[in-house]
């Protein structure tokens, strides 16, 4: 009780983490748990009543063929985006961390994607690689690449995680440049100075000391993947042809507001939400134990 | 081993030049400290023999070779750093074997050199520690455990002591020129300590604003400074600076006190006299004013004002003594001590 003494209760405290505490609890709390609570309801296609269900919705899910395909799909497609671009980001940071001329121009111009809205980014590439108009699909053919994202399941696909990753790659980019910005240039001239070239410098020493970086954006793309990618799948392909792009967030919306199967929807966006919490959990108790220095 | 030679060596940042005509030769084994002011660029000197900064013009020679566009690997040189640059995610062990495995050195030679130069340094105890966990004196140790165990023909030390504190420091120095001595490798040492660079090396190089003021032994700085620079940086306290004339053979300071000199030129000079070289003299002609005294115990410094001028004057005697604030003390000097400093050039006449 010694704090008492020394700070005498205020408003102050309470009155300052209100507006994040409403922001939670008015845009995330209470839609959470209205979903939690629909998705133990099914609704008549008029939505004049509903249904006590508790977790019907959860086993027709779980029986649904079509639904456990999709998470396969979503892991490949996450992991794929997540792979692709930091990987890009780190590669660009690396040599951005090298330039001096010119730096912030260069910056600039990597940067810019990132001011690039989801949905303005799908167009972007539907607009590209249109199988009829498209400049890529025109290139694809002189080397006898037949491009049709509506047709071929794979095309579209790879799609959708080109555009997804190329979006993203801005956000990694800026945090992998600063994070190498911040290892002690002294650091790296030791490594020269002890023999190492620049990938050997890399390898052994930027690498790691930017590995809490690397897994902060891990859990961080990855989250971006299954939620934030929805604008560019409904821009680009809509989830098809025949749901090959189909990721959970995207049935999440195509089976509520398409196929109006609100409860079942519900129960999906529940299992979601489990997913990522998990996953989260996971990354932070695991794997950051192990990118400690 | 290895011999180092700076010819007409220049570094520029864009239009401003930062290092001029620096020239210098370093013999094998000697042990060299680069001295001066910050800012004066001798960082720069030394990343530049390191081989971490582009020479503008001029050549640094190790060996007879010129390895001005060689990588610093390629130079066969070790540096030890103000900050000490441990690789952090690397354990101690790890971080004095990079540069073996590297160099693809065999397992058990690396593990051999690392235990010997462990136990030399006194580190065995926490090899396997990561450097967050060592104290700032056991990191500056591995820092040179890092340095030493590559064998290399030169050592590059940037300010290694001045992240340590005032007793380890005098401690760190002392072993680093043991070592050095045993080892027998060519060493160049950037430090702005007078006292560190008096301590430690065989020869100063003087740097100020980019100019070698003087390269020379430490007992030379101190008997003979070639410029104003040097005399007013090398002893401490500093040396003692009162404007004069000098004409057929006799000084006269500002406050027309006049002394012999051996010089017979007739100039505007500055009359060093070092603090330690007043002597306590009621016939004495420098009369002072005393302001305050610093009693160390072995020596006392009476700070105070010239007699007849505003110059302020430092002398220190030894032992303990004692004097009123404002009464005022006569000292003479050995003429053969005195310093005269030419007071349009600086120089030494």
């Amino acid at each position: 009780m010694l704090k008492r003494v020394h700070f005498p209760s205020s408003p102050l405290p309470y009155l300052l983490v209100a507006p994040q505490i409403i922001v939670t609890l008015v845009f995330f709390m209470w839609p959470a748990s209205q979903a939690l609570y629909q998705s133990l309801l099914i609704e008549d296609a008029f939505g004049l009543s509903s249904e006590f269900v508790w977790f019907e919705n959860f086993a027709a899910l779980l029986d649904d063929e079509q639904y456990l395909s999709t998470f396969g799909r979503t892991a490949v497609f996450s992991s794929l985006v997540a792979f692709l671009s930091m990987s890009v980001a780190l590669i660009l940071a690396g040599f951005a961390d090298r330039v001096v001329k010119g730096a912030t121009m260069y910056r600039t111009l990597l940067i810019w994607p990132y001011a690039v809205a989801p949905v303005l980014a799908g167009a972007l590439w539907v607009f590209m690689f249109n199988p009829t108009l498209g400049i890529f699909p025109y290139f694809l053919e002189m080397v006898g690449i037949k491009w049709n994202h509506y047709l071929n399941g794979r095309q579209a696909m790879g799609l959708v995680i080109g555009a997804a990753a190329w979006k993203q790659v801005a956000y990694n980019f800026l945090f992998y440049l600063a994070a190498m910005q911040s290892i002690p240039r002294s650091i790296i001239e030791a490594a020269a100075i002890d023999g190492a070239g620049p990938v050997k410098r890399f390898l052994t020493q930027t690498l790691p000391l930017i590995s809490p970086t690397t897994f902060f954006l891990i859990v961080i793309n990855v989250v971006y993947a299954f939620f934030e990618t929805f604008g560019i799948i409904h821009v680009v392909t809509q989830g098809g042809p025949a749901n090959a792009t189909t990721i959970l967030v995207y049935k999440v919306f195509n089976d509520g507001f398409v196929g109006l199967d609100l409860g079942g929807s519900a129960a999906q966006s529940v299992i979601l939400m489990v997913i990522v919490i998990v996953m989260t959990v996971v990354q932070f108790r695991y794997v950051e134990k192990k990118v400690e220095y | 081993m290895a011999e180092i030679k700076l010819e007409n060596l220049t570094k520029s940042y864009g239009d401003v030049e930062v290092l001029h005509h620096i020239e210098g030769d370093i013999k094998d084994g000697e042990f060299v400290v680069i001295v001066g002011p910050s800012g004066c660029g001798k960082s720069t000197l030394l990343r530049m023999v390191a081989g971490l900064e582009i020479v503008t013009s001029g050549e640094i020679s190790i060996n007879g070779a010129v390895v001005n566009d060689l990588e610093p690997a390629d130079r066969d040189i070790a540096m030890v750093f103000q900050n000490y640059a441990l690789y952090p995610h690397m354990t101690v062990r790890e971080n004095m074997a990079y540069g073996l495995k590297i160099r693809k050195i065999p397992k058990d030679e690396i593990n051999r050199r690392v235990n010997e130069v462990a136990d030399i340094l006194e580190i065995r105890d926490y090899l396997d520690r990561r450097p967050r966990q060592l104290s700032g004196g056991q990191r500056q140790r591995v820092a040179m455990g890092r340095a030493i165990v590559r064998e290399p023909s030169v050592f590059l030390f940037d300010e290694p002591l001045s992240n340590l504190d005032a007793k380890l420091r005098v401690q760190m120095r002392l072993e680093i020129r043991k070592l050095q001595r045993r080892l027998g490798v060519t060493s160049i040492y950037v430090t702005h300590d007078q006292v560190e660079a008096m301590t430690l090396g065989d020869r100063l190089m003087v740097l100020n604003g980019g100019y070698v003021e003087q390269f020379g032994t430490p007992i030379e700085l101190y008997e003979r400074p070639a410029t104003l620079f040097v005399a007013g940086f090398i002893g401490s306290p500093s040396m003692n600076f009162i404007p004069a004339d000098i004409a057929n053979g006799t000084v006269t300071l500002v406050n027309g006190v006049q002394l012999k000199t051996a010089v017979k030129s007739s100039r505007h000079v500055n009359l060093g006299i070092r603090p330690e070289h007043l002597t306590l003299d009621d016939a004495g002609v420098i009369k002072v004013k005393v302001d305050m005294l610093e009693q160390l115990g072995a020596n006392t410094l009476i700070h105070g004002i010239l007699q007849g001028a505003t110059t302020p004057i430092v002398a220190s005697l030894d032992g303990i003594q004692t004097a009123e604030i404002g009464s005022v003390l006569n000292f003479s000097v050995a003429p053969e001590i005195l310093h005269l400093f030419d007071a349009e050039t600086d120089k030494r006449i």
